[in-house]
Order: C-alpha cells, then structure tokens, then sequence
C-alpha cells in the first residue's frame, strides 16, 4: 500500500511536535524514520496508526483517507516500543487476537484461526513457544510475538516503534536480519522508527532522518553519509566538529586547516561553516601551525585528541593508534589539521559567529527550540 | 600451615532488623494474638455442644443470614460502583477530580456511628430519599436494604483503592494494542483491561464483604435492629455481652472471625495473584 502524507502538522500543548511533513512511501518499501529523540518521529508513526491525530495536514493510503478512518479500521500492524503483549494471554492467544476480536460476521472460524496462528508461529520460529505467557518470554522472544500477533491481521501497512531498542547488541542484530526477512517474504509496506544510524542504514530502502518535528533529508545510507543536505544531519550522523571556514570562490579557507581534500561548493564568498567527523580530521605535526594537541585519550583502538586553536577554541580528532604519525601526536604538540572529508553549509544568519566547539545533535537540538 | 579462616557471616544492610521486629511481634501479640486467643479460648471454654447449641440457635442463624445476605448485597454493589469509581479516578481528567479522590476516603474516615446516623436521617420516612423512596414503596431504614446501605458506605474505599493502583499502573501500550488489531471499546475493555485488573478487583471485593460483616457502627442506627428481622451478628454478640453471657458473645464472635479469617486468606491469596501477574507483564 503507498501511503502519501503531505503538509502534516501537529502540536502537544506549547510544543510544535510536527511542523509540516511531506512523505511518500511506496507499496512494498521499507522506510526507517530516524532521529533523535523530540523529533516527532514517534508521534508520526502514531498518526499513521491512527493513535494520534494531527491538527492539520493529509493522509492518503492508496488513495483511501485515513483521517476519515479510525484505527481500528485502518489494518496496520503495529509493534510497540515494548511488545505490550497481553500478560495473561498465552502466546498463542496473543497472535491470535487480533483475529478473534473481529465481528462476528467477518471473524474467521476457530480452525481457521488457529490454523493461522500455527502458521506464524513457524515462520516466526517461535512453535516451541505458543503455550508460554510473555512474562515467561525473553525480550528477542517477546519482539516476534509482538511482530507475529500484528502479521495475524495481514495488515496493509506494518509499522514498529523503535523495535530493538529495548534489546541487547547480539540479538539486535540477528533480529534486524530477520526482520527483513519477514518484510520481504510478507510484501508489507514497513514504515519503522529509530534512533540508531547504523539500524536504519542497514535494515531500511529509504532512511528519512527528522529533527525538531521536519524531514531533514530522505535518501539511501551513502548519500545521508556523505552529502548531509543541512547541518543537523551533518552533525546527527556524527559530524560534530564545526570549524569556521571562509569561501572564495567555491574553495573554503581556514587558520591552521588543509581543506585541499574538499571538493567545491556552490556557495557564496565568504564565512561559513564547516562541519566534519573527528574521525575525519587528521592532526599533521607542524611546528608554526595555531592548533595545539590539549589531551590525548586511548580507548584502545584510536586516540581521542582534543585540539585547541587561541582563537577558535576547540575541536576533536579521531586517530588510529596504530596509525604511524600517532606516535607524534603528543600532548602540547603543534598541529596543523587536515581535513580528508566534511561538508560545508552557508553561515547561518540568524545563528552567532560559529565557533570550533563540538555540539552534539542531541544538545543542538535542545538549543534550536 | 594452613591458616583458618574465619568463617563469613553476612551482614544485614539496613539497621534495625532485631528493633523493629521485635517491636512490631510484640505490638502484634499484645493488640491482636492476644485477644483473638482469649476470644478462642472463651469460645472453647463452653464445649463444642454448648458452642453449636448458641450458635445454631434460631435468633442467632437468622442474625448470621441477615449478616450475610446484606452483606452481599453490599459487596456486590461496590463491586459494580467501585469499579466504576476507580475507572473514572483513574481514566479521566476532570476539574474537582483530587476532591473527589479526597471524598473517597470518607468512609475510611468518619466514625461509624455518625455515618449510621446521617444515612438514618436521609432515609427515614420523612428524610430527603426516604420519602421518594418509600412513596415508590421501597422501605429503606429498618430493613435489611438500610443494613446493606450502610455496609456499601463504609466498604465501597476498600474496591476502590485496590483497583486504583493497579489501573493506574497498566501500560496505556495495551489498549493502543488492542485498538490497532481492531478491537472495539467493549472488547478491548472485556479481554484487555478487565482480565489485567480481575485479580485486584476480586482481593477488593474480598475486603470489602469481610469487612462488611464486621460492621456494626453504622448499621444499628439504620437497622432498628429487631430480632429475626434486622438484627445482625454483631449486635447479637453486644446484646449478649451486656446480658453478662460472656460465652454466648465469645461463640458469636468466633463465627464471625472464622468468616473474617477465610476471606482475609482469600484475599491475600488473590492479592499475590495479582502481584505475580503485575510483574509478567513488565
């Protein structure tokens, strides 16, 4: 089912949770919503639930308006942040549910329902299951009820609300596979929301990052990489360091800084802001460069080194430990620093003159309210 | 050489453990072990004959009966109005809604007697409900309706507060739940909400029957208290005691903390219940 939102706002008391959202999602795709927490990517998925209503703005799913439709009328199968599994239903009654709360006309009868609920029960691999209540379940066990008692209704649009997050490392992973597995073999347009990169790039067709309650950018994981379309998804996606530089022509320009890496921008001359990853700046000792190296962290595999200029304060770099100009870069050595990759955006008008202090998304976006 | 160790003895965390029960055992003893077992032994003292002579005694199996039935009568109207109350506590925001909490706890508060009386006031003959209602011709006071009348008023708190924790508890996730897998209000509250609160309702219910059975504040004001009709066990056992048959009143009384005693059980019983299925579902 293609669902098409457009012009969707939403607001919670004093708080503008959504500020307008275009979205349009094709049958068959997967779709990640990705962003920190505030974002309204939660809320949106609420509303394409039908657990949330907007103030404004469209939903259409193939056409159909679903602000007309109630949400039990809407089929979505919905997995919830933490299952909400029935606690004194079995397993099996779980995934079930769904089936057996249906009019009496339209429900299927009692073989044919357990009939199904046998069937997800091995596509989920979770038979050996079916008589167990979910306080009995682990929490990888309790996802796949959760997502076999939302399949039970053979939903038109699947939706899940930070699905791993309450999950272990190991176990993340194996699900992630699996669950691209269930959308693949199911058909379902599967809409998913989260905080984590690495999740939404690996799992998701299209990744659609959000901040402060608007699209930041919808693309495939390379291009969010590489050629974040605005500062926020630069520094979400872990491009923290913001150094000032100054445009001529195209070629950006900065105290202490090798920007001969970057490629040219259309931008205006003059000062702008360049935002990098600190594992994308490389310290180069030089003995008349401005940057000095104030402390040097290891956590084993790379070196943390927090970089001070007199009149741009301070940045942060990334470096291999094994690398072999580590070994020079010692507290109080001078520093010039290359820049081997990073992406620069107009000055902001409205914003104060931009200073070399690394911000993470989460307090830029705090500040940005 | 080998040197011996001393042996490990763990060490309480929180001071006070030997303190503070040795003076809760004590204060145990002396306010509840102690009297029920001179209840018990005053009881025993009769013999079993002359127990189950004053007990089967036709005045005294009519005071049980009507105990009883009011009682009941009682428990399940606060069944149904405490359920309600604590959902509408819980679910809505409304202005007022803290005063209503507060009045709650009314019941809980007031002396008995002054609840008998008032209740008495209202709906007698010529009270503001007892005219309409007895116009209608349902006589209240002086009938077993008044005794459950006043056994609703001084339990319906305990239905209340126990269902209102854990309502308040349940993930709002649930019913979202069940909402988007197409359940309608009705089933959503007859297969979701009503099973996850069924244990604390019934531990409820429970305290609120034994607790009914023990009233008697409240109810003889109410009750006119004539034998055979309106007379209730616990009145029986006063009556007894002021006529100095200190047996008599013992066998009556044990009756009742026989009654008590069960469902205090049952209700522990189902409160674990309760417990158990609250922390599955985390």
């Amino acid at each position: 089912m293609s669902i098409e939102i457009s012009a969707m706002t939403k607001r919670f008391g004093k708080t503008d949770v959504l500020r307008g959202i275009d979205l349009a999602v094709q049958k068959g795709e997967l779709v990640a919503l990705l962003g920190p927490s505030g974002s309204g990517k939660t809320t949106l998925l609420k509303i394409i639930a039908g657990l949330e209503w907007p103030d404004a703005g469209r939903l259409a799913v193939d056409d159909q308006d679903w602000l007309q439709l109630a949400a039990q009328d809407r089929r979505i199968g919905f997995v919830f942040q933490h299952y909400a599994l029935f606690p004194h239903m079995t397993v099996r009654d779980n995934i079930a549910f769904g089936l057996s709360v249906r009019p009496r006309a339209e429900r299927p009868g009692k073989s044919v329902i357990a009939a199904k609920v046998d069937e997800l029960l091995h596509f989920l691999q979770i038979a050996h299951l079916a008589d167990r209540y979910p306080g009995q379940l682990s929490g990888g066990q309790r996802q796949r009820v959760a997502l076999g008692r939302a399949l039970a209704i053979e939903p038109k649009v699947l939706l899940l609300d930070e699905p791993f997050g309450a999950l272990d490392a190991a176990i993340r992973r194996d699900l992630r596979r699996w669950l691209r597995g269930v959308h693949d073999a199911t058909g379902s347009t599967t809409i998913f929301v989260t905080h984590d990169q690495e999740e939404a790039f690996e799992l998701a067709d299209r990744v659609v990052v959000m901040g402060a309650g608007r699209i930041e950018q919808i693309g495939h994981a390379d291009a969010i990489h590489d050629h974040p379309a605005t500062p926020f998804v630069a520094q979400f996606m872990g491009a923290t360091v913001e150094l000032p530089v100054t445009l001529h022509s195209g070629r950006a320009d900065g105290a202490g800084l090798d920007l001969s890496a970057l490629t040219r921008r259309a931008l205006p001359d003059g000062p702008a802001r360049l935002l990098v990853r600190p594992q994308d700046i490389t310290p180069v000792p030089d003995a008349d460069a401005p940057w000095r190296i104030t402390t040097r962290m290891s956590n084993g595999a790379h070196l943390r080194l927090v970089l001070n200029h007199p009149e741009q304060g301070e940045a942060e770099a990334d470096v291999p430990r094994r690398a072999v100009q580590a070994a020079a870069l010692v507290e109080g050595a001078p520093v010039r620093l290359k820049i081997e990759a990073g992406t620069i955006f107009p000055q902001d008008r409205s914003a104060p003159p931009a200073t070399a202090t690394p911000k993470s998304p989460q307090a830029r976006l705090e500040s940005s309210r | 050489m080998t040197a011996v160790a001393a042996p490990i003895r763990a060490k309480r965390v929180l001071p006070g453990f030997t303190l503070s029960l040795g003076t809760t055992l004590l204060y145990l003893t002396f306010i509840v072990l102690i009297p029920v077992l001179a209840l018990i032994l005053k009881g025993a003292e009769i013999g079993p004959a002359r127990f189950w002579q004053i007990v089967s005694s036709p005045r005294a199996v009519a005071a049980f009966q009507i105990t009883l039935t009011a009682a009941v009568i009682a428990t399940v109207f606060n069944a149904i109005y405490g359920l309600l109350m604590a959902w509408v506590l819980v679910r809505y925001e409304f202005r007022g809604k803290r005063i209503l909490d507060a009045l709650m706890d009314v019941p809980f508060a007031l002396p008995t007697a002054v609840a008998g009386l008032s209740l008495t006031a209202l709906f007698s003959a010529n009270g503001w409900f007892g005219g309409v209602l007895e116009a209608a011709g349902l006589q209240v006071v002086y009938t077993i309706w008044g005794i459950a009348l006043a056994m609703a008023f001084t339990s319906v708190p305990f239905v209340v507060r126990t269902i209102q924790p854990v309502l308040e508890d349940m993930d709002p996730a649930l019913e979202q739940a069940a909402v988007t897998l197409g359940a309608r209000p009705w089933a959503i509250f007859t297969r979701v909400v009503f099973p996850a609160i069924l244990p604390a309702w019934l531990a409820g219910c429970t305290t609120a029957f034994a607790r009914s059975l023990g009233e008697f504040g409240a109810i003889v004001f109410i009750a006119g208290n004539l034998p055979f009709r309106t007379e209730i066990a616990a009145l029986l056992a006063f009556i007894r005691l002021e006529e100095f048959d200190y047996n008599g009143a013992a066998a009556i009384a044990l009756v009742l903390l026989g009654f008590a005693l069960v469902l205090l059980i049952a209700s522990n019983l189902l409160q674990n219940w309760a417990a158990k299925h609250r922390e599955a579902t985390r």
